[in-house]
This record gives C-alpha cells, sequence and structure tokens, in this order.
C-alpha cells in the first residue's frame, strides 16, 4: 500500500483562506480552490465497489424477516385478527397485532384525532393490521398469508373530487374537510376590471409517487434495553424521536444509523411504522429483525406528491403587467391530515409582481394513502398552472413568454409580512442566460405550430420557478477533529441522500484546512455517535450543513494557530496558516509545521465545534430557476420526445460542480415523470383500490425518455448575505418547473394546451382527434 | 426493457415448462433441485414443505459455493442473505427496476427472478466480481469519475447493464447505450452522467 499519511496536504502554493482571529466568524469566500470544483464524490469508491452498506445490507447474525400484513381495504373496521395458523407455521418466530399488549400503541394524534399502530379502523388500502417475523423473508410472506381477518368493509370515497359531495362516505367522524386556507392581498375584483386580457383554466396534476430506489425498512435490534436500528432515512434524528416517544424509551436509548440511504425524496423525512413494528418484533423474538418494505407496499403507504385540482384566472395589460391573479386548489393528503394542498398556491402569491392576489386551498380526506412531502411539495403543482398561465397570457397579449416574465419580476418577496427583501435573486439572469444559451428566440422562430411540416411537430417551452424555502437554517452542530498527523474526522448528523452531502463537507473542510477530501474521514447520520441535524430535504442541507462545518474547520485553524503562536514565541495576529504549516507574515523563517506541533501531539487531537448561525433578519434566502426545453410531438401517434433541455439555476455557490450538475440533470428527469409517465390510478368507482402499483404499471422515466442533451447552467454569483459559504438549496428548484416547460413545448409544438398531467400518448392521441374532428 | 430473464435455463429446460412446475400447488411447493439438475421436463413434481432446503450448487465470481436452498429461492436471495454478496440490490424483486442485475454467463440478467437453482451451471458474475482485489474494475472506475449515480442504490445494477453491454459490444453507439441502460432504474435521474460513464467504461475496457 502506497503511504497515504504523506500525501494529505495539496501541493503547496495554493492558499488557504485566511484564518479569523479566535472569536471571530470568518468572512464570505472571495475565491476558492477546492468548493466549486468538479469532484467525484468521497464515497464513490463505497457506492461503486459494492461496500457501501445501506439498510438493507444490514446482516446480523441470528437475524430474522419481518413482514406487514395490510388493509386490503380502502376503508374496513378489523372486527378479528386469527394468527394461530399463522404462528405454528415453519420458520415463524414473532407474530403481533393490535390486541397483542406490547403492540398496542398509539402511533401519532393529529387533527384528525388518535392513530394506533394497528389501528383497528383502517382508513386507506395499505394499512398496518398484524405483522410477522421468521427464518427466511419467504416464511414471514407465508405466514403473512395464512393470517386470517374479519373485515367488515366499510363505503369508501377515493376521488377527492367528490370528497366534499354530499353523501360521500366520512373518512373521519368530523367529515372529509380536513382544512380550508385563503390568501388574499389588493382586491382581485378591482384587478381584473383593471386588466385588459383576461384568463381563467382548469388544471389538473396526477398523483405522483416517490418510489425511492431502496424500498423503505429497517434492521432493528436490541442489546437489553437499549434499541439500535439501521433505517433508510432522510433524518436519523427523526426516526430516534418518533420511535422512542412511540415505544416510550428515552431517547439515549435508540440509536439510530443511517449512514448509506437509496433515496427518499422527502418520503423518508420521518419514521414509518414499520420502524416500531421491526423493533417489537424483534423483542418478542430476542432476535434481530429486518424489516424491508416490498415494492407494492411503498406504493401504498409511504407517501406520495397529493393529485391536485386547480383553477387559475389572470388578468394581464395588454403590455403584459399582471393586474389579478386569482387561484384555488382542492387536493388531498389522503387519510391524514397530511398536508395535501401544502405550499400548493406559493409561486402564484410570490413568483412574479401582482398586486391584487387570492388564493383559496381545500384539502380533503379520501380513503387513500397519506401524502408526505415530496422534493419540492406543492412548487410542480402550482408552477404547472402558473407558468402554463403565464405562458396563455403572453399569447393573447402577443409577447414573448419569456419577456412576459421578464416584464414582471418581483424585487422582494409580496407574499411574507412585511415584504422582506431577497438576499439575492438570479431570477432575471435565469431567464435571460437561460434563454440565451437555449437559443430561445431563434428556436421559437423555427419550431411551433406554425412552422409545422408533415405530422412530426417540434416546440419549445420554459418555465420559471423559486422554492420557497432553500436558505437552510440552525441548528446544526458539527465537530471537526484534526489528529496528529493533518487528517481530519468529521463528524455530523446530517444524512447523504445521493445528493453528495459529505463531499460538498469535505470540500468545506479541504478548502479551510488545506488537506485533501480524501484524507477526510466522514461519520454522518448517526444519533449514537454524531452530533445533531434535522433531516436532510428541502434543499436546506447544504446551507444548513456546510456553514457548520465551514466555522467547526475555522476553529481548528484558530486552535493550531494559538498553539503554533506559542510554540513560535508570537503572536496568533502575525501568522497565516498555510495547510501543512503555519508560517509567521513578517518572518518567513519562523514557522512550524502542523504535525511539529508539540502541543498536538501531546492532546492527539485539535477538536473544532461548528454551530449554524442564524439568517440574515428581515431578509428572505430562496433559489431561483429558468427551465427551456424542446419537444418533438408525433401527431399520428401521440409520442412525445424530449429533445433537450437548458437549466439555469441560481442556487448561490456552487459547491461541487460535478454534483450540482447531477441534482439538476435528476431534478428534470424526475419533472419529465410528473409531466410524462407517472400517475397513481385508484379504482374510485369500484374497488378503491390502486391499480399500478409497480413500475410496470405506474412508469418511472427510463434512461429512454430523458434527453442526454441536458444543459446545466449555473447563474451566480454566490449569495454572500444567504450564509458563510454563499450556497443556497439546489435540490427542490430542479423539479419545479420541468413538467410546465414540457407543457408549454407542447402547446408550442401543436396549439393544445394539455391542462392535465400525465402528456402521454394516450391523451395527446385523443386531443388530437378530437381537434382534427373539430376540424 | 429488453428481456433480462431466460426464456431457456441452464440445462435446456424451458420457462413454461418450469413455471407449469412451480404452479402447482399453494404454500411451498416446488420442483426439487434435481429436476433442474437432470435437464427434464417436469412432469411429476415433488411436493415439498416450505423450509425444506435442498444442495444448490452455483459458480460466483469464479468461486463455487455449495448452498442449501428451497426451491422458490431467488438467485438475489440466495446472493445477498445466505452467501452475504450485498452488491446486488433488491428494489422491487420482481424484473422492473434492474437494481438487481447480474451477469449470467456474461449477459445481464435480473437476480430477482432468476431462481438459485436455475443459475446452476451457470457463471454467475456480480458486482463484486468486477473488483481486482480491493481495485475497481473499468466499469466501476468510470462511474465513479463520470458521478454516475446519486444515491448509488441502482448503481450496481446499473454497472452490471453496462458490463453486459460492453462485453457483447466493446464499442456502442450513444443510441446502442440508451438501449444498453433502459432494463435499469433510476429514481435520481443520473442517466445522463450513465450515458457518460458507459462511454467512457468502453473506452478504458479498449486500455484509453
Ligand atoms: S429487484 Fe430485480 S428487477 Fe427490481
Ligand atoms: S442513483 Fe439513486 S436510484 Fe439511481
Amino acid at each position: 500500500m502506497a503511504d497515504e499519511s504523506k500525501d494529505i496536504y495539496f501541493v503547496q502554493g495554493i492558499p488557504v483562506p485566511d484564518t479569523p482571529l479566535p472569536g471571530k466568524e470568518p468572512e464570505a469566500w472571495q475565491e476558492t480552490n477546492v468548493v466549486g470544483k468538479r469532484l467525484p464524490r468521497v464515497d464513490a469508491y463505497e457506492r461503486v465497489s459494492g461496500s457501501a452498506v445501506y439498510p438493507s445490507d444490514v446482516h446480523l447474525p441470528n437475524m430474522l424477516h419481518g413482514a406487514i400484513l395490510r388493509c386490503p381495504h380502502p376503508h374496513a373496521r378489523v372486527r378479528n385478527v386469527d394468527t394461530s395458523a399463522a404462528s405454528r407455521m415453519p420458520g415463524v418466530r414473532a407474530v403481533i397485532r393490535g390486541t397483542t399488549p406490547e403492540a398496542d400503541l398509539v402511533w401519532k394524534k393529529d387533527a384528525a384525532g388518535e392513530m394506533r399502530l394497528f389501528d383497528p379502523h383502517c382508513r386507506f388500502e395499505g394499512e398496518e393490521v398484524a405483522a410477522v417475523a421468521a427464518e427466511t423473508p419467504y416464511q414471514a410472506r407465508d405466514a403473512i398469508n395464512a393470517i386470517r381477518v374479519d373485515y367488515e368493509v366499510l363505503p369508501f370515497v377515493a376521488d377527492e373530487r367528490r370528497a366534499l359531495q354530499a353523501g360521500s362516505p366520512p373518512v373521519h367522524s368530523k367529515g372529509n374537510l380536513s382544512k380550508s386556507d385563503t390568501y388574499e392581498r389588493g382586491d382581485v375584483t378591482r384587478g381584473f376590471a383593471a386588466a385588459e386580457v383576461v384568463l381563467e383554466e382548469s388544471y389538473r396534476t396526477e398523483c405522483e409517487l416517490h418510489t425511492p430506489l431502496e424500498p423503505h425498512g429497517c434492521v432493528a435490534s436490541w442489546e437489553g434495553r437499549s434499541l439500535t436500528v439501521w433505517e433508510s432515512t432522510q433524518g436519523v434524528y427523526a426516526v430516534q424521536s418518533r420511535v422512542a416517544e412511540v415505544l416510550k424509551l428515552p431517547l439515549a436509548r435508540v440509536r439510530v444509523i443511517g449512514h448509506y440511504m437509496g433515496g427518499g425524496f422527502g418520503s423518508k423525512l420521518e419514521a414509518g411504522k414499520y420502524t416500531v413494528i421491526a423493533a417489537l418484533l424483534a423483542r418478542q423474538s430476542a432476535r434481530p429483525v429486518k424489516l424491508l418494505l416490498t415494492r407494492e407496499e411503498t406504493y401504498l403507504a409511504v407517501g406520495n406528491r397529493p393529485p391536485c385540482n386547480m383553477t387559475l384566472k389572470a388578468g394581464v395589460k395588454r403590455d403584459g403587467t399582471l393586474t389579478a391573479l386569482e387561484f384555488t386548489c382542492l387536493a388531498t393528503g389522503g387519510a391524514s391530515p397530511a398536508g395535501g394542498t401544502s405550499l400548493v398556491d406559493w409561486l402564484i402569491r410570490d413568483l412574479y409582481t401582482c398586486p391584487n392576489v387570492r388564493t383559496t386551498l381545500t384539502d380533503v380526506f379520501t380513503n387513500a394513502g397519506p401524502a408526505r412531502a415530496f422534493r419540492a411539495p406543492g412548487h410542480p403543482q402550482g408552477a404547472w398552472a402558473l407558468e402554463q398561465m403565464m405562458d396563455a397570457l403572453a399569447e393573447a397579449v402577443g409577447m414573448d413568454p419569456v419577456r412576459l416574465r421578464l416584464k414582471n419580476m418581483a424585487a422582494f418577496s409580496q407574499a411574507r409580512e412585511g415584504n422582506p427583501a431577497y438576499t439575492s435573486t438570479g431570477f432575471r439572469k435565469c431567464l435571460e442566460q437561460g434563454a440565451a444559451a437555449f437559443g430561445w428566440e431563434k428556436a421559437r422562430r423555427e419550431t411551433g405550430a406554425q412552422a409545422a411540416r408533415g405530422h412530426m411537430r417540434r416546440g419549445v417551452g420554459m418555465a420559471g420557478c423559486l422554492w420557497v424555502a432553500g436558505g437552510g437554517r440552525p441548528p446544526s452542530t458539527v465537530i471537526v477533529k484534526l489528529f496528529s498527523d493533518g487528517s481530519v474526522n468529521l463528524n455530523m448528523g446530517a444524512s447523504d441522500l445521493g445528493t453528495g452531502t459529505k463531499t460538498v463537507m469535505a470540500m468545506v473542510v479541504a478548502e479551510e484546512l488545506g488537506i485533501k477530501p480524501e484524507a477526510i474521514q466522514i461519520e454522518n447520520a448517526d444519533t449514537g455517535t454524531t452530533q445533531y441535524a434535522t433531516p436532510s430535504g428541502g434543499s436546506k442541507t447544504v446551507p444548513t450543513e456546510a456553514p457548520a462545518v465551514r466555522n467547526a474547520a475555522v476553529q481548528v485553524k484558530q486552535k493550531l494557530m494559538e498553539m503554533a503562536a506559542a510554540a513560535l514565541k508570537t503572536d496568533v495576529s502575525e501568522l497565516a496558516y498555510q495547510g501543512r504549516e503555519i508560517v509567521s507574515r513578517r518572518d518567513a523563517s519562523k514557522r512550524i509545521a502542523v504535525k511539529d506541533l508539540d502541543a498536538l501531539k501531546r492532546q492527539g487531537v485539535v477538536v473544532g465545534v461548528g454551530y449554524r448561525g442564524p439568517n440574515p433578519k428581515n431578509k428572505v434566502v430562496n433559489p431561483f430557476g429558468a427551465q427551456f426545453c424542446e419537444v418533438e410531438v408525433n401527431t399520428k401517434t401521440g409520442e412525445l420526445k424530449i429533445l433537450r433541455f437548458v437549466a439555469a439555476h441560481d442556487s448561490g455557490r456552487v459547491m461541487n460542480r460535478l454534483t450540482y450538475d447531477n441534482q439538476v440533470f435528476g431534478g428534470i428527469t424526475m419533472g419529465i415523470g410528473l409531466a410524462m409517465t407517472e400517475a397513481r390510478i385508484l379504482d374510485a368507482g369500484q374497488t378503491g383500490k390502486m391499480v399500478n402499483r409497480n413500475w410496470h404499471d405506474y412508469k418511472l422515466p427510463t434512461a429512454l425518455d430523458v434527453p442526454a442533451d441536458i444543459t446545466s447552467l449555473p447563474i451566480g454569483p454566490a449569495d454572500a448575505e444567504a450564509n458563510n459559504t454563499g450556497a443556497k438549496g439546489l435540490g427542490e428548484p430542479v423539479t419545479i418547473p420541468t413538467a410546465a416547460a414540457v407543457a408549454n413545448a407542447v402547446c408550442h409544438a401543436t396549439g393544445l394546451r394539455i391542462t392535465q398531467t400525465p402528456i402521454n400518448p394516450l391523451q395527446l392521441v385523443q386531443r388530437l382527434a378530437e381537434r382534427r374532428k373539430e376540424g | 426493457m429488453p428481456r433480462k430473464n431466460p426464456t431457456t435455463g441452464p440445462d435446456g429446460l424451458t420457462r413454461r415448462g418450469f413455471l407449469t412446475s412451480m404452479g402447482t400447488g399453494a404454500i411451498g411447493v416446488a420442483a426439487s433441485a434435481d429436476l433442474f439438475a437432470a435437464g427434464k421436463e417436469a412432469v411429476d413434481p415433488q411436493v415439498m414443505p416450505a423450509g425444506r432446503t435442498s444442495k444448490v450448487v452455483l459458480r460466483i465470481n469464479g468461486e463455487t459455493h455449495v448452498v442449501l436452498a428451497e426451491p422458490r429461492w431467488t438467485l438475489l436471495y440466495v446472493l445477498r442473505e445466505v452467501i452475504g454478496l450485498t452488491g446486488a440490490k433488491p428494489g422491487c424483486e420482481r424484473g422492473e427496476c434492474g437494481a438487481c442485475t447480474v451477469l449470467i454467463d456474461g449477459v445481464a440478467r435480473y437476480a430477482c427472478l432468476t431462481l438459485a437453482a436455475e443459475a446452476q451451471g451457470s457463471e454467475v458474475t456480480t458486482l463484486e466480481g468486477l473488483m481486482d482485489g480491493e481495485t475497481l474494475g473499468p466499469v466501476q472506475t468510470a462511474f465513479a469519475e463520470a458521478d454516475a449515480f446519486q444515491c448509488g442504490y441502482c448503481t450496481p445494477g446499473q454497472i452490471m447493464a453496462v458490463e453486459g453491454l460492453l462485453r457483447t459490444n466493446p464499442n456502442p453507439s450513444a443510441e446502442e447505450i440508451r438501449r444498453g441502460a433502459s432494463g435499469n432504474l433510476c429514481r435520481c435521474g443520473a442517466y445522463k452522467h450513465i450515458f457518460e460513464a458507459a462511454h467512457r467504461a468502453a473506452e478504458l475496457k479498449r486500455g484509453k
């Protein structure tokens, strides 16, 4: 093996940012030498060699396999669960159900009431009824099939559009209205009166399911009274607190580990019942239990992006000035108060300057799986309506769609109290530079319905966005530990969902300490050994964690410099940290290598603790973006092909250009799914059951659906006001405008405004045929 | 999606005949493993209780493994939970995602749709088998350098699909790469980087 310990530092001559005096905060970076570069991931080897251990891979001695019996009806009452045959089956070691004393637990209390772990009142298909653990997953499944349940099948409502109709079966005793919200500013009536063109349209986005590649699940193991859980999660601390609460354990006795996880997209922000169930099965059998959901279960019970039924009425002057927006949305979080309408209206409220806005949100209960946060909750749905409407308005007043948007740029956040300014907004630049990179005006002239010949039609479309969050916030604590040879251990609680969190954090440490990212060992996502972090999600992980990491690394430098000052008998203010060495600014002969510091050798390690400081007061940190695409429609078959995308995003500083671009491509891919392929289908009329609960019938975009020609165009500069790294969130905004941009391009190509997802051949062929009939 | 499941078993057993032998009862009904070894059509399936295992000899990454397996156990299950090779991942266990892709006699196949007994007599290569000791193979190297993944969970399958593609087509066109990768889902949407990695892997394999 090569001697890696010699190789910790960058070659001499690469400057390290100035070190603030002890007790002082670091300034914004002027120039960076590591941050922003294209760096393959620090854990790439583990991920491509198979040595990364995902929760699904955890295999403990004597481990059993668990399985859950779920209610097959959308609405039913469990009268009796007979597990007698199941418990006698070969290999079966534990069986639990609602009447098992240890499993008779409250799962949660919310606005709809109390929900038990195995709730006798099942309000959606897929609610947990019983569970088993057996020697093999096959035997566990056999036992599940042998459990006999007596259900009283109840009438259901699966279609949210019917939930409030008279005579619809109530999901909860208080009725099917979960929540209604209104927002108002100005006076829309006056706004519409002032308009020269008023348009109104209805839109619908279908329910989209997260289906990360790694199913939800965990391995649970007891050592005495302490529980350890290896969980596929976005937030180990969130899982820990829920499990401890439900099982009534002290937090310190619940350790949750999530070093690697196979994707979440919001659906693994919170704990699932399966974790508590695995823990109970493990306790009953006195053996570790692995419980991974089947793919079908992940379709039924662990979240979705709610289906949204929207109307938008918009008024505009001939010069393109928006005068009024009136928006309604009816949506469902399924059987729980899970935020069916959350944030769906945010873009209508805040993306463009508009003095008169009214939004009305109606969130209803249905007998369907509960929603969970899904990458940019509410925003892609709102963008689907707003950004298609902007195009329709542009056409009505004879303006270019990009120009119409530029005409209505917002200088501050209109929807927030006190109209705070943004720390930075690159929206204008996203539109202008994105359009230039795409060749927007030329492409628009050369494609479109008017340029069409034959049945293959091309068109271009675009859409813009902001993301309501993405600034990050406290709390976060990070520890950087420098060993006596200069190598570093970085300890943080945050999960890396695949966004490259670990790599970005290693780059921050490398930037400050002048050591190679490879010399940084990362411990993360373990409530037993790493510091507190909120779950990774909402595009807040980098802007939350990176500043704390930077503060921790800076503190290490400060401590090393104090050691050097003592060793060199000089004042700290005279010294400069250069990575390998600490050198006097006045007298270059006064220098000492970090690993020669006696104090460091004696102490063994230097520890820096970094906290996430507060966000700037009275300002908002939001990322912005605009996407442009070109499509080709076969008007005979209804096939839609995406030819290219340009994505211009202002997310402040680019931390790692390689993983940044990857996020952009991934967001677009997911947006293409919403636009073209994905829709949960419930048999709302007859059985209420989901009929496409697998990847065969519910299609994700494949390698054949995504263009190879995607350009990621980061829009600067770094946001010096947002935090000490200048980064804003990226993961959510990149999926917000995609579907609307595709719909706008299809409209440009065909003249058809498709207001309902998914734009698939079925729908397109039908719409094209209708148009032919109408002549 | 390309078909990744054999229509013909290792010894010429047809998939149809095989399924007939599997679908004859309730719990744990299956043909004995010997049936496959003999390569006969299933005529008289034996009924075995769940939990009854029989010997299955597998060649994996050049090594022989003798395991006791129930006839219904998939190759994926045996690789991961019996032998401990966790490179191949379960994503759906129903032939939809490709996370479980391995090479069977050099061809990319879904290990979740292949029974362990069915893989007898074949050379199985898993992600681990692409390594040279601690050193990554060319496709793995290309994936790491091109950042051809995000969460990394689909990645072992993607790598095996590209490996399988390059073994039959060392110099694929962009379109051939897309088709070669189309049997493997990536929910993170790293496809563009996967295409780049496949291209680079082809170069690395050619010694460039
Ligand atoms: S696990 Fe085999 S194809 Fe999905
Ligand atoms: S990298 Fe996450 S599914 Fe492909």
